[in-house]
């Protein structure tokens, strides 16, 4: 075995000639250039998906407030907790990445054991964030009926106070109880107006039944169109504005529904086919196929690059869905 | 004189021993993964020159598809009261027969599905994986000295998707309601609503079917083109020792690569207008009188996400065809290019360039004019590398002692075309005068020859330049020159007077003009392009004839280096083998142009540089 400093010599002397052929400039394998250049151009998938995201985004009147969206973690229903139930997530994601660190250098060690342990912690790490995004989405859909169809996540644009049964009937509204779905529903008609959707101003309640009648808000602030689950009528609330006019909540824009799950859907695609990557080189890990390699555990190199990128690219997911 | 060439091949072969590089590949590779029956040679071959012969022939039937829709429609244009009922048993119920008088008439929807998959089968097919699938694959291994492609896998991969985005697309042609008829940009609301025209339903969700493989193709294609490039250079082939084919090849997949991946976004989000009903690309429409409820989202943003592929893609196309003229030009004017540094530069500025400048096809679509002062800028500066890439190829022919064949007469030809079509791109860069211009027959005319044509040409002086290597025989050289000839007055022919037609205001895309007075004038005009334009395709029948004629009986090459060539492909056996060197790999000493130097015709590249040698070249 040559000295160290001979090996550094050397390597020094290649280092003036990596461009001249016969070797790799960057000192890496082709499939380690294959994956940089793959995520290369995944990245501009997800930079174009971001820039539609800004175009839509920048080209709504309102657009709803992340803090008040995603306020909601799992078992305490009534506690707003703004972004904790998201940093979590985030948390477990980046956590992932230092496992996964971990796995590739005890793949340069050629210890197979300590591989396996790693990947195994990322592949958790990754499936907890897989779970999460199952929650999130499920909270958002089946709680408060955001599809990528329709958004009742919104803010005021001007300001004004909710009106109660007594306030509607009083303008001259009609009250109008039907069943819907076997299920009572009280809404209030301007007179004279059909029943269609347009014209039905409901008293404004939140999931818990909490009544919001005689409640003020300012522009700016955040409200949530409530949807009955019982008759699967959203209820818009009449509120009375700073001008005196009877209104009702509007609807948000749409692209935001579209965009989240979109966006997400698509990130946590990855990090499902990234989850089903590292079994499979787990799996192979510890079959010991890899200390028998030419290029021994190479393979959760690889494996390990694309997992950093699948977390770099939720960084901005989380930063344009979230934060901003 | 057949005693002279032997030594010189003797002498290569010695070369190519004493300096060579040993990688022992013969003995760890041989009569392993490439033991061969006809399914693994032919069909799924790992092979980069087998892959290379299946790009090129797909291409070539993908071509005569797309070339005779084009036909199909000038014979409606050219002469819109003709009785088409002869095609009734090629087109069927496309054709639509009065049932008085028995004249036969293309379906207007289908005119406009034939003008879609032109354009789409062109652009993608024959253009993008015909002709940089082909030579990407056949010369970067031989040109850099490679045994292979990185992952020869992968390389197979690639074409297969490539071979799959085609079948999908040809089963779109049958479909009852008809393949796409939106325009190959496929702009929503056309695209997004299923229920906009005929060709939009089904039609629609194939051409995106296909067009999504086709995206996975050159996505895995390029990831090998560029990884091998970086790293299975042979001894002695630095980046400024490769020829310009393989720098025009290895940018072309950068640009592919950082291109392609933003259309997959504009898909992926027209998929969802289209199957779920989100509306990223709509906003209040009508539709049959019925507003739809879709809101908030923004038709120009497709074109955004589209154009941002859109323009990079026509460098895409045309960068390996100047990569290969040059080639062609230097090897044939036994001198080298000229400014053979200025061509790199000048290929990467186009690169960086083709990136800033997508808006320009959208002038006139609601952009603001602030922008548009930006796009304009940078579009008319990428004259200055076009400029300086035309000047060297000028250059490299002038006092040359030039041997016309079919490769470097279409070399030339190239040059020609890429002028005559570069100065009207100035025309159409400046927003002003697109006001006027825009989809008119100008930028018909435009594209056509400087993409269109331009690109052809390229690869025709590819074909005719590489057939040796790709089948150990030569084309036929009188029908070439036939085709040359034919094709060059032709193209001229159809695309000129198209010129005329956009100033004066023609529009594009329509299905016949005797309906406006202002058009009547221009009928002559458009019978003429249309006889132009049947006797050219006829041409290329000429030239597919003489391409698989020459297959299997042209004249044999007898020697390995048959146009004196410095490049290293020519010192493979004239018999193709596995791993393309029988024994070690060449090893480079010298850039590829060493032509007509110290009084010698050419140097190959595996030539040491002598003692005596003057420096500069």
């Amino acid at each position: 075995m040559a000295s160290e400093a001979a090996v550094l010599e050397q390597t020094h002397e290649q280092d003036e000639h990596l461009w001249e052929g016969g070797k790799s400039p960057f000192k890496a394998s082709y499939g380690k250039l294959m994956m940089w250049y793959f995520l290369v151009s995944d990245a501009f998938t997800f930079a174009g998906f971001l820039i539609a995201y800004g175009a839509l985004r920048f080209s709504s009147e309102t657009w709803p407030l992340a803090d008040f969206v995603f306020e909601k973690i799992p078992f305490f229903s009534h506690t707003k907790a703004p972004l904790v139930f998201v940093t979590f997530m985030t948390f477990v994601l980046i956590a992932s990445s230092v496992t996964m660190v971990r796995a590739v250098q005890e793949g340069h060690r050629e210890n197979k054991n300590g591989a396996v342990k790693w990947l195994v912690l990322t592949m958790v790490g990754g499936l907890i964030f897989l779970s999460s995004q199952a929650w999130e989405w499920t909270t958002l859909i089946a709680k408060e009926g955001v599809t990528i169809h329709t958004n009742p996540f919104s803010r005021h644009i001007d300001e004004g106070t909710y009106l109660s049964a007594a306030d509607l009937e009083g303008m001259g509204f009609t009250k109008v109880e039907k069943n819907v779905h076997g299920t009572p529903a009280t809404y209030f008609l301007p007179a004279g107006a059909a029943d269609i959707e347009e014209n039905r101003y409901f008293v404004k309640v939140d999931h818990f039944g909490n009544s919001f009648a005689g409640k003020e808000f300012k522009a700016g602030d955040s409200y949530l169109i409530t949807i009955n689950h019982d008759t699967h009528m959203y209820e818009p609330g009449a509120y009375k504005s700073a001008s005196g006019a009877v209104l009702k909540e509007a609807f948000g824009p749409r692209a935001f529904g579209a965009l989240f799950f979109f966006i997400t859907g698509f990130h946590g695609f990855h990090v499902f086919s990234g989850v089903c990557f590292l079994t499979i080189v787990a799996i192979n890990t510890a079959s010991g196929i890899y200390l028998r390699r030419r290029n021994g555990h190479e393979m959760v190199e690889k494996i390990g690059l694309y997992w950093h990128f699948v977390d770099l690219v939720w960084v901005f997911v989380f930063l344009v869905f979230y934060l901003l | 004189m057949a005693h002279a060439t032997t030594t010189v091949q003797d002498q290569e072969t010695k070369l190519i021993e004493e300096l060579g590089y040993d990688d022992h590949f013969h003995e760890h590779e041989h009569g392993d993964k490439y033991k061969s029956n006809f399914i693994t040679k032919y069909i799924f071959s790992q092979d980069h020159k087998i892959i290379a012969r299946q790009f090129l022939i797909t291409g070539i039937i993908w071509a005569i598809i797309g070339a005779a829709m084009s036909v199909i429609f000038r014979l409606q244009l050219g002469f819109p009261d003709e009785s088409l009922a002869w095609l009734q048993p090629l087109l069927g119920k496309w054709i639509e027969i009065d049932a008085a008088t028995g004249v036969g008439k293309l379906s207007q929807e289908f005119y406009y599905a034939l003008v879609t998959m032109h354009g789409t089968i062109i652009v993608f097919f024959v253009l993008t994986a015909g002709l940089s699938g082909t030579f990407s694959n056949l010369l970067i291994p031989f040109q850099i000295g490679a045994r292979d492609m990185a992952s020869p896998f992968l390389n197979m991969l690639s074409y297969w998707f490539f071979f799959l985005a085609g079948v999908v697309m040809f089963f779109s042609l049958f479909l009852s309601t008809g393949p796409f008829a939106g325009g190959w940009v496929a702009y929503p609301p056309l695209s997004a609503l299923p229920q906009a025209s005929d060709g939009s339903g089904a039609g629609m969700t194939l051409w995106l079917i296909s067009l999504t493989l086709f995206v996975v193709s050159v996505g895995l294609g390029g990831i090998n083109y560029i990884t091998t490039v970086l790293n299975l250079r042979t001894k002695g082939m630095n980046m400024w020792r490769m020829p310009l084919t393989v720098w025009a090849f290895f940018i072309t997949a950068i640009i592919a690569l950082l291109s392609f991946p933003v259309l997959v976004s504009g898909f992926l989000l027209l998929m969802f207008d289209r199957g779920l009903g989100t509306s990223f690309y709509l906003n209040e429409i009508f539709i049959g009188g019925q507003a739809l409820d879709h809101i908030g989202g923004s038709p120009i943003l497709y074109q955004h996400l589209f154009w941002f592929l859109g323009h990079p893609e026509v460098y895409i196309i045309i960068l390996p065809a100047m990569g290969l003229v040059s080639e062609v030009l230097s090897t044939h004017c036994r001198k080298p290019i000229f400014g053979y540094k200025a061509m790199v530069y000048s290929i990467l500025a186009i690169a960086f360039l083709s990136f800033i400048v997508w808006a320009h096809h959208m002038f006139m679509a609601g952009v603001n004019p602030f922008i548009s002062n930006f796009f304009v800028i940078f579009t008319l500066i990428i004259a200055v590398p076009s400029a300086v890439k035309v000047f060297n190829w000028i250059s490299t022919m002038y006092k040359a002692n030039i041997r016309y064949n079919s490769a470097s007469l279409f070399a030339i030809g190239f040059v020609s075309m890429f002028i005559s079509g570069g100065l009207t791109g100035i025309f159409l860069g400046n927003s002003a005068i697109d006001i006027q211009m825009h989809d008119t027959y100008f930028v018909v005319a435009h594209f056509h020859i400087v993409m269109g044509v331009a690109a052809f040409f390229g690869m025709f002086a590819g074909i005719y330049h590489w057939f040796p290597k790709m089948y150990g025989r030569f084309m036929n050289e009188t029908l070439g020159r036939i085709h040359f000839w034919g094709t060059l007055i032709g193209a001229y022919a159809i695309f000129w007077p198209m010129h005329y037609l956009g100033m004066a205001g023609v529009p594009r895309r329509y299905y016949r003009f005797d309906s406006f007075e202002y058009l009547r004038p221009f009928e002559d005009m458009n019978q003429f392009i249309t006889i132009a334009a049947i006797i050219t395709f006829g041409l290329q029948i000429l030239f597919v004839v003489n391409f698989f004629y020459s297959i299997w009986k042209g004249k044999k090459m007898t020697t390995k280096n048959p146009w004196g060539a410095t490049t290293i492909e020519w010192t493979t056996p004239i018999e193709p083998i596995h791993g393309n060197w029988p024994g070690k790999l060449p090893a480079v000493q010298r850039w590829p142009y060493d032509y007509g130097k110290d009084g010698r015709e050419f140097i190959p590249q595996i030539e040491p540089i002598g003692p005596n040698e003057t420096e500069v070249h």
